[in-house]
This record gives structure tokens, C-alpha cells and sequence, in this order.
């Protein structure tokens, strides 16, 4: 069969319409993850919020295992490979390698997410997102998960294949491009995880079904975690990708140094995923050198991954924005940035909040001393709203925003409702994250139905200041969600009845690349903010010394 | 004429390297799936049973 491509009049990309199509199924599919997804996090926020703690324990746990798996495996990786769909055939021109076997992929994915939500609501799963054994859950949410992962995987070594193929039949020339390249990076990453996930769940599936008698604990939770953080890993690579793609398409940024960006994305790939030992550090039966080894020198060298992204991407936005003349002063090419554009508002947000939020506090609470502080309080899961939500989940709401125009020929309806979304989401997940990590210092738990333990046998006292706290987690997280919802409404109105964009050059606006001049573009503003953020930084991580002294006082 | 399709061939190491996605896809399986994984079981699987 022939593939059939068409030539997009705004981008000049060529467009194999077997990628459109696969597109178009993994972003609806990731869409309605984030609905059932969102719909679950307004229960489980209104329950944490003592004020109103609406659900009994058994429907708390149960939202929160949906919301977890909707939200962290099945809105995230559905998207992703959708942009993987995105960032090999169609940036590099080519057909998709094995285009029925993405479908099969899909409908894999499909099936098990599906399972595994029929599971939890069935009743049959409130063993939360992370099921650790010997809890155990009915034989189809297990089977869920490998059917997913396997279909991932599917998309995954579609992806490779498309390269093979596409560096055969010479549809480039020279490299492929940086966002190519930081999705091959997600791609690599991905392929680590979701392997990890079949080899845990299989024999959990058996055992679930009475065929394997038992399943270490300490070695299901290793291997678990070898899927559960890296997925989130895959997540932070592909929005890297998404914030050069969106900085490329809001204001015509180009990377300002290719071999430093790709340097980066190589600490990805060789060491992101030794993050998953964070989760283990309370463990004994691991050791404090595999401990100290994934958690602190390898990792570092991923944090500094970071921080390289962190600052070429706002370094290639100054230099976007002096070459088209706004070089006055400081900060001039950020003022006068398009704010309005909610592609450019989710990219900003999406970095800043990544950053100072996620990125501090995850580095912080991931040092093993200070560890012992903020394991399993609200702490961790402060931290993690702060990356995957203020970060990936914004940066991928930025780019649904152009995906519709481009990729559906639709224009997104309400142009000025989703600016406002965009930041609404932002600065209410801000407030929720801010207010969650904060109670969590005074050590409310994470998960725990009910931060007063009422009817334990005994109620841990709760300082006052942390009720203040769940209480603005709670309006930051009502604002998150109506962010949310706009998102959603936005996107399938904009689908299904935004008005169709004509195939000429122009219809869809894209920022122009400005013109190399040959001078060098200085990127002292960008380099002020590098500053700023570093003192946050240092601040924050010697605080939390100070705090671990005061409780655990060493003589 | 040959002069440039000679410096057309010439790739520096480093960009062959990041031009090498499978390269960079075993490195990418070998050292998570040696650190954490493998060393972590190894851990594990090492502690004397209870008696």
C-alpha cells in the first residue's frame, strides 16, 4: 500500500496520513484520560481538604488509584505517543514505518486502560497507583497494565523503526532535528520503563490469578519503581522536546546551542532513570551506596540536564525576540513577549513552575538525609503536581493549541478563553502545589484518607498551620481544575465545531524565525534569571538542612 | 569540487555519536538496567532469610 502524504501550506512539513490519523487517536484517547482523570482529582482534592472532606475511605481510595493511573500513566503516555508520531515521521518527512502496527499498538493501550479503569471502578483495585504487593487486585487491572505496556512499547519501536526508515529512503539530510532528537530521547527512556512494567506485571498477574504462590515485596517494589518514576521521566524528556517545539512556533526560536541541548538530553538518557531509587530510600534492605550512587551522583548529573534546558530554552526565546529588536534594557524581549498567545503562556509557566518548584523541591526531598523529612508526607506528591502537572501537563495543553489548527485544520474556538486557561491552570496548580508541599512540612501524609487519623488508635497531633495550608492547596487546586475542564471543553469544541482552516500559507499564525545578523545576541536576561533561580535553590536546599537538624538533633 | 564533498563526508566524532540513536538506545538500557535494577536485586536477593 502506498502511503499517502500531503504537504501542510503552514509549516511546509510533509505529512504521512497514517501519522495524522495515529495523531489524532492517542491525543483524543489522552484527552479523555485527563477528563476521567480530572473529574477523580476534584474528588480526591475534596476530600483531602479537611474543611470538606467529602468521600468515605473506600471511594477516597478508590478515586485516587483512578485518578493516578488516568493522570500519570494513561493522559501522559497517550499524548507522548502522539508526539512521537509527531517527531519522526512527520518533522522528518517520512512515512511511519509500520503503520497497522500502530494501530495495533493503540487499540493495546486502548484495551488495557480501559481494564484497568473498568477494574478500579469495578471495586476491584483500590491498591492506588502504585498496587505494591501483597495487596492485591482483580486479575484484569494487572492484565491492564501489560496490555498498555506492551502497546506503548509497540509505539515506541514504531518510532525507532520510522528513523530506520527514514535515514534509508533519505527523506533528511545531515541530523535530525533537536525535537526528533529529545523524542528519540523519550523514546529510549520509555522503552526502559515500560519494559520494566511487563517483566513486574506479568508475574504479579499470575500470582493475582493463584498460579505463582508469592511475589517478593521488596523486589516487586525495585522493579515497580523501574516503571513507576521513569514513566514520569519519559514525561520531563518529551516536554523538553515540547519546549523547543512551542518556542520554536510562539516566537520563532531556534536552539541557541545544539551540541550543549543534545549533551543534555545524552545525561537524560544515560541517568534520569536512576531516580527511581528516591522511592526506596527508606528501605533496609538496600544498601546506602546503591542508595547514594542513584540518588545522588548519578541523578545530579540528570538535575544538571535540567538546568542546561532550563536555561537554553529561555535563552533561545531572548535571542528570538532581540533579533526582532526588543533589546532595550534587561528584559525588554520578555516583556514584550506574546503573552497573549496561551502556547507561549503555557511554555513560560511550564518552565518556571518546572523549575523552581518541581525541579528544587525534587532534588531536595531526593537527597538522602533530607529524605527522612518529607518520605511519605504531602510533601512528595507537592513535588511531583509541581513537575508533571505545572510541567508536562501544561507544556502539553500549550501544544494541543496548535496540534488542533495543524493537525485537525480546525481553529481553536475561543481564542481568549484559552489564554485565560492556560494561566488559570498554571497559577492554580502554583497555589496547589505550594499549599500541599507546605502542609507536608508539618508532616501531613500523603495518601492518608484523613490527616487527623480520627479513628486511629491514637491521633498524632497536627499543627495548626498545616490546616491553613491544606486549605489553599484546596482553592489552588479548585482553580487547577477549572483550568482543567476549559482544556478539555476547549479541545473537543474546537474539534468537533471549530471553523476549518483553508490549506494557505499564513492561516495558521507562526512566529517567523528572525534573521541571523552574524552579531552576538547577548542573553544577559536569561542569565539574570539563571541567577534568581540558583539563590532559590540554595536557599531552599540549606533550609531544609536546617529543618532536619531541628528535628533530628545529633550529638 | 572534491574539496567540498570532502568536507560534505567529514562528521565530527561527536555528532556521529548523538547521530547513532541505537548506540545511544543501548547505553541508555545498560546503565539504568545496571545501577538500579541488577545491583538493587542483587541487594535484595542477598539478604540471609529470616529463621
Amino acid at each position: 500500500m502506498a502511503a499517502v502524504f500531503r504537504t501542510c501550506a503552514h509549516t511546509g512539513l510533509k505529512v504521512h496520513n497514517q501519522a495524522e490519523r495515529l495523531i489524532k487517536v492517542h491525543a483524543v484517547a489522552g484527552v479523555l484520560s485527563i477528563l476521567f482523570g480530572g473529574i477523580a482529582a476534584l474528588l480526591v482534592l475534596l476530600t483531602r481538604w479537611p474543611a470538606v472532606h467529602l468521600l468515605d475511605p473506600t471511594n477516597y481510595y478508590r478515586a485516587l488509584t483512578f485518578h493516578g493511573m488516568n493522570m500519570l500513566i494513561f493522559w501522559i503516555i497517550f499524548f507522548e505517543i502522539a508526539i512521537l508520531y509527531f517527531a519522526g515521521p512527520i518533522l522528518l518527512g517520512s512515512r511511519v514505518a509500520w503503520p497497522r502496527i500502530g494501530w495495533v499498538g493503540f487499540a493495546l493501550m486502548a484495551a488495557g486502560s480501559i481494564l484497568i479503569d473498568v477494574a478500579i471502578l469495578q471495586g476491584g483495585a483500590d491498591v492506588m497507583f502504585t498496587s505494591y504487593v501483597p495487596m492485591r487486585a482483580v486479575s484484569h487491572f494487572y492484565l491492564g497494565w501489560i496490555l498498555f505496556a506492551v502497546g506503548a512499547l509497540l509505539g515506541v519501536c514504531n518510532f525507532f523503526a520510522t528513523l530506520v526508515v527514514a535515514r534509508a529512503e533519505r527523506t533528511y539530510e545531515g541530523s535530525i532535528s533537536l525535537v526528533t532528537f529529545g523524542g528519540a530521547t523519550a523514546a529510549i527512556i520509555a522503552l526502559v520503563t515500560l519494559a520494566h512494567g511487563a517483566i513486574i506485571y506479568i508475574p504479579t498477574w499470575l500470582w493475582s490469578m493463584g498460579y505463582v504462590q508469592n511475589i517478593d515485596a521488596g523486589m516487586y517494589r525495585l522493579v515497580f519503581w523501574g516503571l513507576g518514576h521513569p514513566s514520569q521521566q519519559i514525561n520531563v524528556t518529551a516536554m523538553v522536546a515540547v519546549w523547543y517545539l512551542l518556542a520554536t512556533l510562539t516566537v520563532g526560536a531556534i536552539p541557541v546551542n545544539e551540541k550543549v541541548c543534545r549533551t543534555a538530553f545524552l545525561l537524560y538518557i544515560l541517568f534520569i532513570n536512576l531516580a527511581s531509587a528516591h522511592h526506596l530510600l527508606v528501605d533496609p534492605q538496600l544498601s546506602p551506596a546503591w542508595k547514594v550512587w542513584n540518588t545522588s551522583y548519578g541523578m545530579y548529573l540528570a538535575v544538571l540536564a535540567s538546568m542546561v534546558h532550563g536555561m537554553t530554552v529561555p535563552a533561545s526565546v531572548e535571542v528570538a525576540q532581540r533579533r526582532k529588536g526588543l533589546s532595550k534594557g534587561l528584559f525588554e524581549w520578555l516583556a514584550k513577549a506574546p503573552w497573549g498567545n496561551p502556547s507561549f503562556a503555557a511554555l513560560v509557566l511550564s518552565i518556571t513552575l518546572f523549575g523552581f518548584m518541581g525541579g528544587i523541591t525534587g532534588v531536595t526531598f531526593g537527597a538522602e538525609q533530607v529524605n527522612i523529612i518529607s518520605h511519605n508526607t504531602l510533601r512528595i506528591p507537592g513535588h511531583f503536581h509541581s513537575t508533571v502537572v505545572a510541567g508536562t501537563t501544561l507544556a502539553f495543553m500549550g501544544l494541543t493549541y496548535y496540534v488542533v489548527p495543524l493537525i485537525w485544520r480546525r481553529a481553536v474556538v475561543w481564542p481568549r478563553l484559552a489564554t485565560f486557561q492556560a494561566y488559570a491552570f498554571g497559577l492554580g496548580i502554583m497555589i496547589f502545589a505550594g499549599g500541599m508541599t507546605t502542609a507536608g512540612s508539618y508532616a501531613v501524609p500523603r495518601r492518608h484518607w484523613d490527616v487527623q487519623f480520627a479513628n486511629s488508635i491514637f491521633q498524632p497531633p497536627v499543627e495548626p498551620a498545616a490546616y491553613l495550608f491544606l486549605g489553599v492547596m484546596g482553592i489552588g487546586g479548585l482553580l487547577a481544575v477549572l483550568g482543567g475542564a476549559l482544556y478539555v471543553v476547549i479541545t473537543v469544541v474546537s474539534v468537533f465545531f471549530g471553523k476549518r482552516i483553508p490549506d494557505v500559507a499564513g492561516a495558521v499564525p507562526l512566529a517567523a524565525v528572525p534573521q541571523d545578523t552574524g552579531k552576538h545576541t547577548p542573553i544577559s536576561g536569561t542569565l539574570v534569571l539563571v541567577f534568581v533561580f540558583l539563590a532559590a535553590f540554595i536557599i531552599y536546599y540549606f533550609l531544609n538542612w536546617k529543618w532536619l537538624s531541628d528535628i533530628w538533633l545529633v550529638k | 569540487m572534491a574539496d567540498k564533498e570532502e568536507q560534505k563526508e567529514k562528521v565530527p566524532l561527536a555528532q556521529a555519536f548523538f547521530d547513532n540513536i541505537f548506540l545511544l538506545l543501548v547505553l541508555g538500557i545498560v546503565v539504568p538496567v545496571v545501577f538500579y535494577t541488577i545491583w538493587g536485586l542483587l541487594e535484595i536477593a542477598s539478604i540471609p532469610l529470616a529463621k
